[in-house]
């Protein structure tokens, strides 16, 4: 008879990979804290680390389906930089209200995906090309639009995106009640989620993991979830920024794991000839990637901007290093095919501990340029060696 | 002249536990043109390629006794070293470097490392004028045809101080006028004493010009002829084909319908040279319940003609229509060919076929998310129960469907694609070489899968280039040569010399039919 469980040993052994970067997390973190004396995971910095870091991670979601396809985008930091351009001009020259800036300014980021769509999927131009192009012609349109100077303030109504935080319904004095109770409405869901998947894997047979090591992480998740809530709740409760951001997760990971658009970009990633063999429209599944990309760069563009409270013509460079990175740092495959949602989101995080760790340490800029650089290596080496363990 | 230059005694060469050269002696004379010919598969290149030391020294048994000495050749340099020089089917020239260039790649006329370019010109030159090639050395190689690049490497082996020349189907792609030229330029070197093997399937030119013909079938040695007025075509043809046909193939209980399936005047021309036609006016058909086969050698168009009924997936279509149940299709894109019932499993199935990455469930789904999902989005129980049937149905050994195909044996990986094309529930599948590279027991069982697919009335279009495979599975075969159909064989008249001399006399010219009713 088959076995119906793996033995603990097999699924440390098997799920390593998938787990590695959430436990170097988690190691950075413990890292940090100690170093900084406790000043990382204040209620404070922990806020501070998100959305210092929201942007970045909203790109890296379409970053990585770009990478999955086995491509990459290039000009996000431009077009990040392009939008903020945008919307302060119509705001502040032209007095137009909030609602349809940031309507046109998703629209904006869409065309100029579309644009990298066009002569990657259709004229067949190599992704590095067309974005490197990409890079230099936003960041010039940029220039253009601010005519190199910088444009502020925002009206205020613009930042709620960015610095806002969610109301509290019960006006708690000290804590932030509501989020408290989102922290804990969560924690059931996500038994519920465990218990439901758990379930339907028995009843087609799979085998399942042990009941100890699936309590061990429920117990673990949980503790996560709600030591976040609670940080956030004392001081100003959860920011709009990671509500957008839990959301645009659950709908990127369900739009990658259960539709078929999504496996077609896997497919294409995978084997791009077998795809098209298979009757994918493989062209057209690239070209909305990146008008997906061009999106969530917008979005990530308006959140950047009403964060700075300020659109510069030097805004966001660097970006789209940063966002690449995170989709590789949390385990995609550079010549596509490989790679998850929640991967890129740890891996941006990882990044982002770093940056934050080590700016509290008072650590200069060049030297944490130097370490992510490393970071990075030594993420995908392991990776690397990883897989060539589990081969053999 | 009766001293010989090569002699290799008892190869034996395995790969994954099948032989492909089973104890074959080949024995070449000094000074002699010596051709190698036989069936696709028959083991002509995998002894050519122990010979140049493709496959080194310890990955098979035997000896190589070359000019008395043995050699224990480890890489293709020790063999060129001592004037062993092949070339192979591909050409291996660098397409964006001049003819110059590549006539001395990897043995560079130079001086402590730096180039010396006109010598390097004017020798190039004077190896052109004496292969008869009118060309300037310094012209960008990928803007000549494809017979003057031949010429080049031949002029390439020349440098090498060359012995023993050996030319893998060297006038696959020449027209009549280069072949001419080619083969006498072996001649010639005949003359200036350097041995040649000539590998090819075109025997009018063996029998031209090879002074002996050795035979391979199945990975042995048939015979040796010597090549005299009394030697015809039809004795070479009767000793490559002639063998015993297991009896692995599985019967089936024919049940054949009205025709479902029909090409007319279907002319193809490659994408990027609309002169070159690949496929030339070819019509077909195929019933219902038929099992109908294209055979042909390598180059025939084959896999290109089935590409291209495939959703227009080679080539550029110059004319043709297709038919399904007598009505004419529109079959632009690959979707429209799923949607009107065609499924075409490829011969590459690690390059078109597979995503060697991902499971074996994800494989089978991927050209049917129609049948498991609702609004786009995937239904994965109903995935699982599916890819779960095939994989018990079809017998495929993988630890569950969550296996990543690249981890599965060739067979298994095979049975993975063909669940796919049968999950997207076609009418007509195109099997493309189903059984290449795979082992007996797989084999037998894509037999029976194919048996049973006819048995449920689909109509199945096999092409293989293993004959005896084509022979006992199909009702009909085509038999295809140079892009064209230059015969239809069914019932007593479908035999492997039939199907030989069908092409045989196609590359003579002239078109013959047999058991046409």
């Amino acid at each position: 008879m088959e076995k119906t469980k793996y033995s603990i040993k097999d699924t440390l052994k098997s799920n390593i990979r998938k787990y590695t970067m959430l436990i170097a997390l988690v190691a950075i973190m413990i890292f940090f804290e100690i170093l900084t004396k406790g000043i990382l995971l204040k209620p404070l910095n922990i806020t501070n680390l998100i959305l210092q870091n929201s942007y970045i991670l909203i790109m890296a979601i379409g970053m990585l389906l770009v990478i999955i396809t086995g491509n990459v985008d290039l000009s996000v930091g431009s077009v990040v930089a392009l939008i903020g351009a945008v919307a302060a001009n119509l705001m502040i020259k032209h007095n137009m209200s909030v609602v349809p800036v940031i309507f046109i300014s998703l629209l904006i980021g869409a065309l100029v995906g579309a644009w990298h769509g066009f002569w990657i999927a259709f004229v067949k131009i190599p992704a590095f090309i067309v974005t490197l192009s990409g890079m230099l012609l936003f960041r010039g349109l940029t220039l253009v639009i601010l005519k190199g100077q910088t444009l502020a303030p925002f009206e205020k109504s613009y930042q709620v995106l960015s610095s806002g935080f969610i109301k509290d319904i019960f006006n708690g004095q000290n804590l932030h009640i509501t989020t408290i109770l989102v922290g804990i409405v969560f924690s059931i869901a996500y038994i519920f989620y465990e218990y439901k998947d758990r379930s339907n894997k028995i009843k087609y047979g799979f085998r399942v993991t042990p009941n100890r090591l699936v309590i061990a992480k429920i117990i673990l998740i949980i503790i996560a979830i709600n030591l976040t809530t609670y940080s956030l709740a004392v001081y100003k409760g959860i920011p709009n920024v990671l509500v957008l951001l839990f959301f645009l997760v659950l709908i990127y990971s369900f739009i990658a794991n259960k539709t078929v658009v999504g496996r077609y970009i896997y497919a294409i990633g995978g084997n791009e000839k077998a795809a098209r063999l298979s009757g994918i429209k493989t062209d057209k599944v690239l070209f909305w990637v990146y008008v997906n990309m061009g999106l969530l760069t917008a979005l990530a563009g308006i959140v950047f901007s009403g964060r700075l409270n300020a659109a510069m013509p030097r805004a966001g460079q660097g970006f789209e290093l940063d966002a690449i990175a995170a989709c590789y740092i949390g385990g995609a495959s550079a010549s596509g095919g490989i790679g998850t949602i929640i991967g890129a989101i740890i891996g941006g995080l990882v990044m982002g501990v770093l940056n934050n760790g080590m700016s509290i340490l008072g650590i200069g800029i060049d030297w944490q340029q130097a370490i992510k650089g490393l970071v990075l290596l030594i993420a995908v080496a392991f990776d690397a060696y990883t897989k060539s363990k589990v081969k053999n | 002249m009766s001293d010989y230059i090569l002699k290799m005694l008892n190869i034996t060469k395995e790969f994954y536990g099948i032989k492909a050269l089973d104890n074959v002696n080949f024995e070449v004379q000094q000074g002699e043109i010596h051709a190698l010919v036989g069936e696709n598969g028959a083991g002509k290149s995998t002894l050519i390629n122990v010979l140049g030391g493709v496959y080194p020294y310890g990955t098979y048994k035997g000896k190589i006794l070359y000019e008395g000495k043995e050699c224990k050749f480890t890489d293709i340099r020790q063999s060129e070293d001592i004037g062993i020089v092949i070339i192979h089917q591909e050409l291996t020239l660098s397409p964006y470097l001049t003819c110059a260039e590549n006539v001395f790649l990897g043995n560079e006329q130079s001086k402590n490392g730096i180039i010396d370019w006109g010598k390097t010109t004017v020798e190039a030159k004077r190896l052109f004028e004496k292969i008869g090639l009118d060309e300037d050395p310094n012209s960008i190689v990928n803007t000549l045809g494809i017979g003057k690049q031949q010429l080049i490497e031949i002029a390439k082996a020349l440098t090498k101080s060359v012995k023993l020349l050996i030319l893998d189907e060297p006038t696959a792609a020449l027209n009549e006028e280069d072949s001419h030229k080619l083969l006498n330029l072996l001649l010639e070197f005949k003359k200036n004493g350097i041995t040649s093997i000539l590998i090819s399937h075109k025997l009018k030119e063996v029998l031209k010009v090879a002074d002996r013909i050795t035979i391979l079938r199945d990975g042995s040695t048939v015979e040796t002829l010597i090549n005299d007025e009394n030697l015809k075509e039809e004795k070479i043809i009767k000793a490559m084909v002639g063998r015993d046909i297991g009896d692995y193939y599985p019967t089936r209980y024919a049940n054949i319908g009205n025709v479902f399936f029909e090409i007319k005047n279907w002319t193809v021309a490659d994408a990027l040279d609309q002169n070159r036609k690949i496929i030339d006016d070819v019509g077909l058909q195929i019933r219902k319940g038929e099992v109908v086969g294209i055979a042909g050698l390598m180059g025939a168009g084959r896999t290109e003609l089935a590409m291209s009924i495939f959703g227009e997936s080679f080539g550029k279509k110059l004319s043709g229509d297709i038919f399904i149940d007598n009505k004419k299709a529109d079959i632009k894109s690959v979707d429209k060919a799923i949607e009107n019932g065609i499924a075409y499993v490829t011969e590459d199935r690690k390059t078109y076929g597979l995503i060697l990455i991902d499971s074996v469930k994800n494989n089978i789904s991927l050209s049917n998310f129609k049948k498991i999902s609702k609004n786009a989005i995937i239904n994965k129980n109903e995935e699982i129960k599916a890819s779960e049937k095939y994989k018990n149905d079809f017998n495929i050994r993988a630890k569950d469907i969550l296996q990543n195909t690249e981890d599965l044996s060739g067979g298994n990986q095979q049975k993975v694609v063909l669940s796919r094309w049968i999950f997207s529930d076609p009418s007509l599948l195109i099997l493309d070489e189903p059984t290449r590279g795979i082992d007996v027991g797989a084999k037998r069982e894509i037999y029976t899968i194919i048996n049973r697919l006819a048995e449920e009335g689909k109509s199945i279009l096999m092409i293989s280039s293993e004959l005896p495979e084509l022979l006992k599975m199909c009702d009909r075969i085509y038999v295809m040569n140079q892009g064209r159909i230059v015969g239809e064989l069914s019932g007593d008249m479908q035999t492997a010399e039939n199907v030989m001399t069908c092409i045989m006399r196609d590359i003579k010219g002239g078109q013959v039919e047999y058991g046409k009713n």
